[in-house]
């Protein structure tokens, strides 16, 4: 398959190499973070505004020291887990039951499909007067706005299940059970990381969201929020975001990495990017 | 034979739907006969919620499409923040992404910033985009731009840096010109991928349209009306403005997978997915 | 016409061509033929402009190439990849007419010509994937006709269709070649290179080098079954096969 890939085409530049890319997204950076100094020490952009990088992400680094900060940070972050790991587990069981019993999904499928069009967040106000402020309310939104992608996903796998496959193992003597079991959920699993992965990315969005909304308790949204309300907390503010991005990115590389371990054998691993 | 198995066709197409539309009103049926006798506060019952909404929003004159004042004051501004917000995701990620996924060289130079950029909660950004616009329209469709853009965007990128290469070749061999090589052959060829990161994006720009105008001094917007409501403890107006936000989601989905639908008739004919 | 000259290519120490040299005139129709991985499909890129060859070079029409000359048509195997699925059948037979700057009715007309000569007028308005492989091809070679090109380079044009339908595309570019046209034709299959061909030119396995040269005497009026009745078709063919299978003269 060498043939397949000419190197030196007439008109094409060579592909670039590994270092060429990095050389090049480290140029990138750092020329918005250059780019982002001129302005704010220039006086083009109201410091108070929009401070430089290198102020953002000094206070960035400092808040790595501060316990208030990180308690949370970790707050957060366990409002996150707790509602993913419910989602995760509601999700694919219903969509286990869903994907198995037609009558049951044509029946149920008409409330889901007017249930999930809605938007998470619009739920806030209802369900902060129902059960106040903290960890309940917090979980319960990431809950009902995770566990969609999850479903979906597990329904979507288990129709993209080779009915062969079933026949095989159903003609070999194996009850329904064993058959979903032994064949249905390994081949839908793909699709159903597809969707934690979806879902994680919204319960981190409806995590810091509640937080921010409610404004006060503990949380990286709570930060973000009060810092907002201070006078010169604008630094406070980015510095917040510079964290909630890191958390995004660590999540997200983890799930990336955790399915390419396990299912680097699925095609679609190589394409899938959104 | 052919008209028996059809008519079958048709019969079982209508159980289908008669199937889907009984399992909804029985379980709106069980709403309402539950709310009445648990009396909770919290939940009102959906008849309730519907005569709230219609006398919120729906009870105007014939000359105003039935729209009251307060739904000109408040849901029309939602939905042209969120459209506008949309559409300039839409130009901008499509074009942006046009240019990253043909040129490996200026996409690396950007990668890591957007990657960065995207796995930001989006509500994280508001705050920040207060600072910078102030409370307002301007901070709300930045809030709405910033969260949409990334799905359109990656996904144009990718589309477009994944044209099949005997396209390109065939482009080339018969000397199409960049205008016609871009028009004819990469953008027709990104379409299914644009539409899949416009779907993502609509529900994110519906979700940050409704999380703007939920913060504490903003003046109006269907956000607006539910934060005010809650700040009442006006739970029929609360769950009258969610059921809105449901059924405008439902509808603009809708909308979108029928243009869908249309624009890639080629894409799922080609794929073996239609006959 | 078309000159290949010492062309020698090889990609990250595989040696794929070495010294190919080829001559062809104007209005010939010549096949390559070769084992799979001998590297024709590379020689043909290199025709075509798409690749630069290592070592040598291609003139065309008096000219070195070095990007993709103008006047050249090209049909790829690949016929399901190659057209475009968003356009219908007539559009895509028109587009590279667009580069020639005709006005609207001109390509059409044009179009119209093309999908005549390949016997698919009725299907102007269909799209390609509602048509069978067999058909898809014609499209592809009604797109290189509308052109009008003076070199059309072939890649294994009839390698994805079935037995039948391959029959009767030769057939069709015995009746549409000649007006000057110079084709090169490539192809894994004895049978064919010597049916369709004026001459037919051995490539031998990789690296890949011409080690014959042999000129067709069959009449140009051919036929499926009389013209492989013929003495000559079934010696050429043994001798072609025999070049294939050695490697060597």
């Amino acid at each position: 398959m060498i043939l397949e890939d000419p190197p030196a085409q007439s008109g094409e530049r060579p592909a670039l190499t590994r270092t060429g890319r990095w050389v090049r997204g480290a140029a990138g950076l750092a020329i918005l973070a250059a780019a982002s100094e001129i302005l704010g020490r220039a006086g083009i952009v109201d410091r108070d505004y929009l401070p430089p990088a290198s102020a953002v992400l000094a206070r960035s680094a400092g808040l790595l020291g501060d316990a208030e900060f990180l308690s949370g940070v970790w707050s957060t972050v366990r409002a996150w887990a707790i509602g993913l790991a419910i989602a995760v587990g509601g999700g694919v069981t219903l969509g286990l039951v869903l994907g198995s019993v037609p009558v049951l999904n044509t029946a149920v499928r008409a409330i889901v499909e007017f249930l999930r069009p809605i938007p998470s967040v619009a739920l806030i106000p209802l369900v902060s007067l129902i059960l106040g402020t903290g960890l309940r309310t917090e979980a319960t939104l990431i809950v009902y706005a995770a566990t969609w992608p999850v479903l979906f996903n597990t329904i979507y796998g288990l129709q993209d299940v080779d009915p062969v496959a079933k026949d095989t193992l159903r003609a070999f003597g194996f009850s329904r059970l064993s058959v979903t079991w032994l064949v249905s959920l390994p081949s839908a699993a793909p699709f159903i990381a597809t969707g934690i992965r979806l879902a994680a990315a919204i319960a981190l969005i409806l995590a810091v969201g509640t937080e921010i909304l409610s404004g006060f308790g503990q949380g990286l949204g709570v930060f973000i929020a009060q810092a907002q309300q201070t006078i010169d907390g604008t630094t406070d503010v980015l510095a917040g975001t510079v964290w909630a991005g890191v958390l995004g990115l660590v999540i997200n590389a983890a799930l990336v990495l955790g399915e390419r371990r396990l299912f680097h054998w699925h095609v679609s691993q190589t394409s899938d990017r959104s | 034979m052919s008209a028996g198995t059809g008519g079958r066709t048709v019969v079982r197409l209508g159980a289908g739907v008669l199937h889907r539309w009984l399992a909804l009103a029985v379980v709106v049926a069980a709403w309402e006969v539950g709310t009445r006798a648990a009396h909770s506060p919290f939940f009102p019952a959906p008849s309730r919620i519907t005569s709230r909404m219609y006398h919120l929003w729906f009870s105007g004159p014939a000359t105003r499409l039935f729209l009251t004042a307060d739904a000109t004051s408040n849901v029309v501004p939602s939905l042209l923040r969120m459209a506008t917000g949309l559409a300039v995701s839409l130009v901008a990620g499509v074009g942006l992404g046009l240019v990253l996924g043909r040129s490996e060289r200026v996409f690396a130079y950007v990668d890591p910033a957007f990657q960065f950029a995207r796995v930001i909660p989006p509500p994280t950004l508001v705050p920040v985009f207060i600072v910078v616009f102030k409370l307002g329209t301007q901070m709300q469709i930045a809030a709405i731009i910033f969260s949409a853009i990334w799905p359109i965007l990656l996904n144009t990128t990718d589309g477009a840096r994944s044209v099949d290469r005997l396209q390109m070749e065939t482009a080339r061999v018969y000397k199409l010109s960049a205008a016609d090589r871009v028009l004819k052959i990469i953008f027709p060829a990104t379409l299914p991928k644009i539409f899949a990161g416009l779907r993502l994006s609509l529900s994110l720009s519906l979700i940050l349209m409704v999380f703007s105008e939920l913060l504490p001094g903003t003046a109006n917007g269907i956000g607006f009306e539910l934060t005010d409501a809650q700040s009442r403890s006006d739970l029929p107006t609360v769950w009258a403005a969610i059921v809105l936000l449901g059924i405008l989601g439902y509808v603009l989905n809708a909308i979108l997978l029928a243009v869908e639908r249309r624009v890639l008739a080629w894409h799922r004919g080609s794929r073996g997915t239609d006959a | 016409m078309l000159s290949i000259r010492e062309v020698g290519h090889s990609y990250a120490g595989h040696v794929a061509l070495r010294d190919v040299n080829l001559e062809v005139a104007r209005g010939e129709l010549v096949s390559i033929v070769g084992p799979s991985g001998c590297g024709k499909s590379t020689l043909l890129r290199c025709v075509a402009g798409l690749m630069r060859p290592g070592q040598g070079r291609v003139v065309v029409g008096g000219a070195e190439v070095s990007d993709v000359p103008d006047d050249l048509g090209v049909v790829f195997q690949d016929y399901s990849r190659s057209l475009l699925p968003w356009l219908n059948v007539r559009d895509n037979v028109a587009l590279p007419l667009r580069r020639r700057g005709a006005p609207k009715e001109e390509r059409r007309a044009a179009a119209a010509r093309a999908l005549d000569a390949v016997g698919l007028s009725a299907s102007a308005r269909r799209y390609p994937w509602q048509l069978s492989g067999g058909m898809q091809q014609r499209v592809s070679i009604a797109r290189a006709l509308a052109f009008r090109p003076s070199l059309l380079l072939m890649d294994e044009p009839f390698g994805s269709v079935d037995a039948q339908t391959r029959e009767e595309l030769e057939d069709l570019l015995l009746r549409i070649r000649g007006e000057g046209m110079t084709i090169l034709f490539v192809t894994h299959d004895i049978d064919e290179s010597v049916y369709v061909g004026d001459r037919v030119a051995v490539l031998s396995r990789a690296p890949g080098t011409v080690i014959a040269d042999l000129p067709v005497d069959l009449p140009v009026e051919r036929d499926q079954i009389t013209t492989r009745e013929l003495r000559e078709f079934v010696r050429l063919r043994a001798e072609v096969g025999r070049l294939v299978r050695d490697g060597a003269p």
